[in-house]
């Protein structure tokens, strides 16, 4: 806000007091991540004696090593990868373009093709019969299931046909004149003018696809295609009524605890390196023009 | 003749213009897949179905599966507690990222208010596995902050998860702390879009910050906050069921079970699809009232409306 400067003595208490608050709150946000690093680096018998607050106590990598070992581990990572990375480009392949031709004027239908997309943000046939449908596509326990099942939603489509929508007409019309087509105009034009558009939807994939777990949860039977997320849920799940763990873990430099830590914090990292890229695309306009419509 | 015109200029238009609905074709082919051809299957609600007759050859039987939920306490309870869970979201979630933009608009641009954003918004992109494995860790009886805090003070420590009156605000903190910072971008956004000769004048005349905030912030802001209202209150239904999978349990149940937890217990987990998916319609039916009424109003009232 402009006038800074004009502070009254009134004011001055107030801004205080906001920026208190306002720090208070951001640092109750990142607590909880400070103390899973701390009890991910933290040996297995200070946790269970509570000693760790905020910072390592017996600073040990043996819970990174125990989950370096997990054989399951790497291949729930890597599951992750593939369904983050081809699920991403299945979803702009089908995104992109389907928006283009929501943004078209000269489409026949285009009402009711607008329609037929927002309908489903209002109602949707719910957990069991997508799921039969899955089945009887054939979708169960497969990586094409998950990829293909989830590639699409009406929030991401009505995003970037808004944004497409937004372009002047005046843009593509020197590339009509060179006698260019709708796939010439879309990707010589459109795509280009879109960038930041693209990449929120991108980067809205991306993120949803790395931390989706119900789906796989439900899907998948198979261990060797399950991803990340649903292998840290079986740990949590298995290693809290697994005694076994515990007592034989006693004596080990790790625990529960920071085991389940540890996956969080590898699974977390990722996040963190493409966040910067999402803080980028996140302002006002991309994210208000899903919103509306 | 008419007719036959205009047939020969809709051919002439595909001949044209078939370029835009091939790439259209995906994703209506997409669309019709994946979220059309489950709403033909919700007809199982209304059948004795079975996996090995599929869902056209499986017998009618009206709606004796409506009848089976109305009359299960389990249902009725997955109702009351959705309500409960959403009503007290609405209550305490939605204004809470409202606060936020205010305060946030009070601290000039910079450094320091850039990482407090850059704080606030991380958890919206944590999965929420990891939401619920923090929550378990911090939450532990033995070794969780929260109970070690409350033996430094003296009292017994509290099981908090397995104890149905600690459900409600465990969740829904939960979700605050993940998503207030995120939602309140929104707000920042149509905070940005005043006008600055309002302040401007408002400073001339001696008004304080305070009054600012509440007679200019505020209200330039009130559409936007009306959209996001109804917005909410069309999703009312869609509590946050998958944390509530992560963290509830068989003793936690009673303030815990919500419809979307119900319909996976005895769908996806109990087999009882015929009784589920008549429980997913009637969530559905519920939610479509709830967003057409809310847009309705909505209209009537401030002509604010999101179609």
């Amino acid at each position: 806000m402009q006038n800074m400067n004009l502070y009254s003595r009134g004011d001055k208490l107030f801004v205080r007091i906001n920026i208190f608050l306002l720090t208070l709150f951001a640092l109750s946000t990142l607590y909880p991540f400070i103390y899973i690093a701390a009890v991910s680096f933290s040996s297995g018998s200070a946790v269970t004696a509570g000693d760790v607050i905020y910072r390592p106590i017996d600073l040990t990598l043996a819970a990174y090593k125990y989950v370096w070992n997990e054989s399951q581990f790497w291949v729930s990572y890597m599951n992750t990868f593939i369904y983050t990375v081809f699920g991403t480009i299945v979803s702009l392949l089908i995104i992109i373009p389907g928006a283009y031709a929501l943004s078209r004027p000269q489409l026949i239908g285009r009402r009711f093709f607008n329609l037929f997309v927002a309908f489903t943000l209002w109602f949707n046939a719910g957990l069991i019969p997508f799921f039969l449908n899955m089945r009887d596509l054939g979708l169960l326990d497969s990586y094409f299931g998950i990829i293909i099942g989830f590639a699409c939603n009406a929030f991401n489509v009505i995003l970037l046909r808004n944004f497409f929508e937004g372009i002047p007409q005046s843009f593509e019309e020197a590339a009509r004149m060179d006698g260019a087509n709708d796939f010439q105009v879309l990707w010589k034009v459109y795509i280009p003018l879109s960038k930041p558009a693209i990449a929120t939807v991108a980067l809205f994939c991306i993120v949803s696809r790395w931390n989706g777990f119900f789906w796989a949860m439900i899907l998948l039977r198979d261990e060797g295609k399950i991803p990340l997320q649903v292998f840290l849920r079986q740990t949590i799940v298995s290693l809290t009524s697994d005694e076994e763990f515990g007592s034989t873990l006693l004596e080990a430099a790790y625990s529960y605890e920071t085991v389940t830590a540890a996956i969080i914090v590898a699974s977390i990292i990722p996040v963190l390196f493409i966040y910067p890229f999402l803080q980028k695309y996140f302002n006002k306009g991309i994210l208000l023009g899903g919103v509306k419509e | 003749m008419k007719n036959s015109s205009r047939t020969s200029s809709l051919i002439q238009h595909f001949k044209r213009e078939w370029q835009i609905y091939l790439l259209l074709a995906p994703l209506v082919i997409w669309f019709l897949l994946f979220l059309y051809k489950p709403m033909y299957g919700l007809q199982i609600a209304f059948k004795d179905f079975s996996l090995f007759k599929g869902v056209d050859a499986s017998p009618w039987v009206g709606l004796e599966h409506f009848r089976t939920l109305f009359d299960s306490d389990m249902f009725i309870r997955a109702i009351k507690n959705t309500f409960i869970i959403s009503f007290l979201n609405l209550l305490i979630g939605f204004p809470t990222p409202i606060i936020l933009a205010l305060m946030f608009n009070e601290i000039a641009q910079g450094k320091f208010r850039k990482s407090l954003q850059t704080i606030v918004y991380l958890p919206h992109f944590i999965s929420l596995v990891i939401i619920a494995g923090i929550v378990i860790n911090i939450f532990s009886p033995s070794t969780g902050v929260v109970n070690l805090l409350l033996q430094k003070l003296g009292f017994e420590p509290i099981y908090f998860l397995t104890q149905p009156e600690w459900f409600r605000p465990i969740f829904i903190g939960s979700g605050i702390w993940q998503e207030a910072g995120f939602q309140s971008i929104v707000y920042l956004a149509a905070i940005a879009g005043v006008s600055p000769s309002l302040y401007e004048s408002a400073v001339v005349d001696g008004a304080s910050r305070w009054q600012m905030m509440w007679k200019i912030t505020l209200p330039c802001i009130l559409p936007t906050i009306i959209i996001m209202l109804i917005i909410r209150i069309g999703n009312l239904l869609e509590v946050g069921f998958e944390l509530i999978i992560l963290l509830y349990q068989p003793s936690t149940f009673q303030t815990a079970d919500v419809i979307n937890t119900f319909i996976y217990r005895q769908g996806l987990v109990g087999n009882q699809y015929d009784v589920a998916a008549a429980a997913g319609l009637f969530n559905a039916v519920v939610a479509f009232v709830l967003v057409m009424a809310a847009n309705t109003i909505s209209r009537r009232l401030t002509r604010t409306s999101l179609w």
